[in-house]
């Protein structure tokens, strides 16, 4: 077994060893964090792998989310079709999205998609007869049993969250290694010499998008299931952000960079907040200290000062 | 054989290239020649389909190309080693060839031949591209041009800034191209680097075509070289 290898799969196994170890409190965060986390792994192969800067993922997370909140209240859809609704309803998204975004480069790429985000935002604020708008809706524990698994039970929930994470984060690790990952990083690192040995850079750019919204919509998915309730605060810009925050400060382009970024940035606001009221001027110094310091980000510092092969 | 004819374009509507033509035949090395600004890059890029032709005709061994997308250029057998090499830099050695394998389908024999052209790059096989030196970042540039197995091979001042032991390696691997009966198509800028290679050297001015002469006759006629590019 390589050592790359070994050391993903090492972590995997610390996470799931945590689940009988940890206090119920950070075992309950660790469980939101390793969701989140699959988010920022969906958000890293479009920006950290493929170079493109998307501010819309929101729409991605949110149609997850709402595609299986809605199979469930409104269908009456059991959790697993409802979980299959919501990745087919992010996979939709991300494609149609991806299609329109992607006639644009840099800066009007950014602009576009976080358009598009804010589009959906108000689609959910439009239908609030379905959405229930802002206030959002709960998915109620009976609702959330999947194979006989009650989701809404810590253990369990944590076991799913830790599952669903060691899936992304080994599809994360496959796909950068394999050939058409390889051909991502080429399009990031120069996208006219990809196109001039033969690659077709704009499907392959949108096949990324569709990779990319798939894993962040499962992720919205899962996390409206396991944590019961579905809102439109997880389609604002805040949302968007969130992501592009993990991912920068664990290290954009590293496999592991989304979860050291997640778990790092979600302990810093929640010790921060036990300190003052004002923890997110606490966190903000934080954040800058490191940017400064790690503008590679922590996983990618790691890389830089001596552990070369990390992916 | 590569042949352009009567192609015209340009940037926007600011057109470079007028009525140029060129003719490379397999087993050839012909050097384009011209002042800065004389439409030398354009021509490389009008080959690559990155720039769209306003009329005329590119081909392949008789494939028209002149209109075809960017990426299908290559898979007609065109490489392209631009100026300034552009790699990926934070790609290895090897996966910067695999990517240049993978979009021809080349397999690992095709990788043999292009690390005997280059064996620095046998050495710095694990090494990320970035870590290399100049010369053996053009060294990759090429050797991923040659992952392709091209018909026709255009490199755009390949020797710029390197060492003569360098540039002398770059060399023997064109002329070695040239006697596996490629088609090479080379910007240069310096006449002595010309001079050992080329076949034929082809003069642009204005981007229209100037006189076309064997390397041997350049050789005795300095004044030719004075009027187009001033040195």
């Amino acid at each position: 077994m390589s050592r790359v290898l070994a050391l993903h799969l090492g972590l995997v196994a610390l996470l799931l060893a945590m689940h009988f170890v940890l206090p119920a409190y950070h075992h309950g965060n660790l469980a939101r964090v390793m969701v989140l986390a699959c988010y920022a792994i969906g958000f890293n192969i479009l920006f950290g792998y493929t170079g493109l800067l998307s501010l819309g993922h929101a729409l991605f997370f949110a149609a997850g989310m709402y595609g299986m909140g809605l199979a469930i209240t409104q269908l009456g859809a059991a959790p697993a079709p409802a979980l299959l609704a919501g990745l087919i309803a992010g996979l939709v998204v991300a494609g149609i999205t991806g299609a329109l975004a992607l006639r644009t480069v840099g800066v009007a790429f950014m602009i576009v998609t976080l358009m598009f985000a804010q589009a959906g935002y108000l689609t959910i604020l439009y239908f609030g007869d379905i959405t229930h708008g802002d206030e959002g809706f709960v998915i109620q524990p009976a609702q959330r049993v999947l194979w006989g698994l009650d989701l809404s039970d810590p253990s369990w929930r944590y076991l799913a969250a830790w599952a669903l994470f060691s899936a992304c984060l080994i599809a994360s690790l496959a796909l950068v290694r394999h050939p058409f990952g390889r051909t991502l990083t080429a399009i990031r690192e120069n996208e006219e010499r990809a196109r001039l040995l033969g690659y077709d850079v704009a499907l392959r750019k949108w096949v990324a998008v569709v990779i990319s919204g798939g894993i962040s919509a499962l992720s919205g998915a899962a996390y409206g299931l396991l944590f019961g309730y579905a809102g439109a605060s997880f389609a604002s810009v805040q949302y968007s952000i969130f992501p592009l925050l993990w991912v920068l400060l664990g290290g954009a382009g590293t496999v592991l960079g989304p979860f050291i970024g997640t778990l790092f940035m979600f302990y810093l606001i929640d010790l921060t907040s036990g300190i003052t009221t004002a923890y997110m001027l606490l966190a903000g110094v934080v954040l800058v200290l490191l940017t400064l310091f790690a503008p590679q980000g922590l996983v990618g510092e790691v890389r830089r000062r001596g552990w070369g092969w990390l992916p | 054989m590569l042949e352009l004819d009567q192609i015209d374009t340009g940037y926007g509507r600011a057109q470079v290239l007028r009525g140029f033509s060129l003719r490379v035949e397999p087993g050839e090395i012909l050097c384009l020649f011209g002042r800065n600004g004389a439409g030398k890059t354009t021509v490389m890029k009008a080959i690559m389909g990155l720039l769209p032709l306003w009329s005329g005709e590119v081909t392949v061994d008789g494939t028209p190309t002149g209109r075809l997308p960017a990426h299908k250029v290559p898979l007609q057998g065109v490489g392209y080693v631009p100026q300034g090499r552009r790699l990926f830099s934070e790609l290895t050695v090897a996966q910067n060839i695999e990517i240049g394998l993978r979009a021809r389908g080349s397999g690992p024999e095709v990788e043999e031949e292009v690390l005997a052209l280059f064996p620095r790059l046998r050495e710095r096989y694990r090494q990320r591209a970035e870590t290399l030196s100049g010369g053996e970042q053009q060294m990759l540039a090429t050797a991923r041009a040659l992952c392709l197995r091209p018909k026709v091979l255009l490199l755009d001042e390949p020797t710029e800034g390197l060492q003569p032991s360098m540039i002398e390696a770059i060399r023997q691997v064109i002329t070695a191209m040239r006697d596996r009966g490629v088609a090479v198509l080379l910007v240069e800028q310096r006449v002595d680097a010309v001079l050992t290679v080329a076949d034929r050297v082809a003069f642009i001015e204005n981007g229209r075509n100037g006189e076309v002469m064997s390397a041997q006759a350049l050789r005795t006629d300095h004044a030719i070289v004075e009027r187009y590019i001033g040195v």
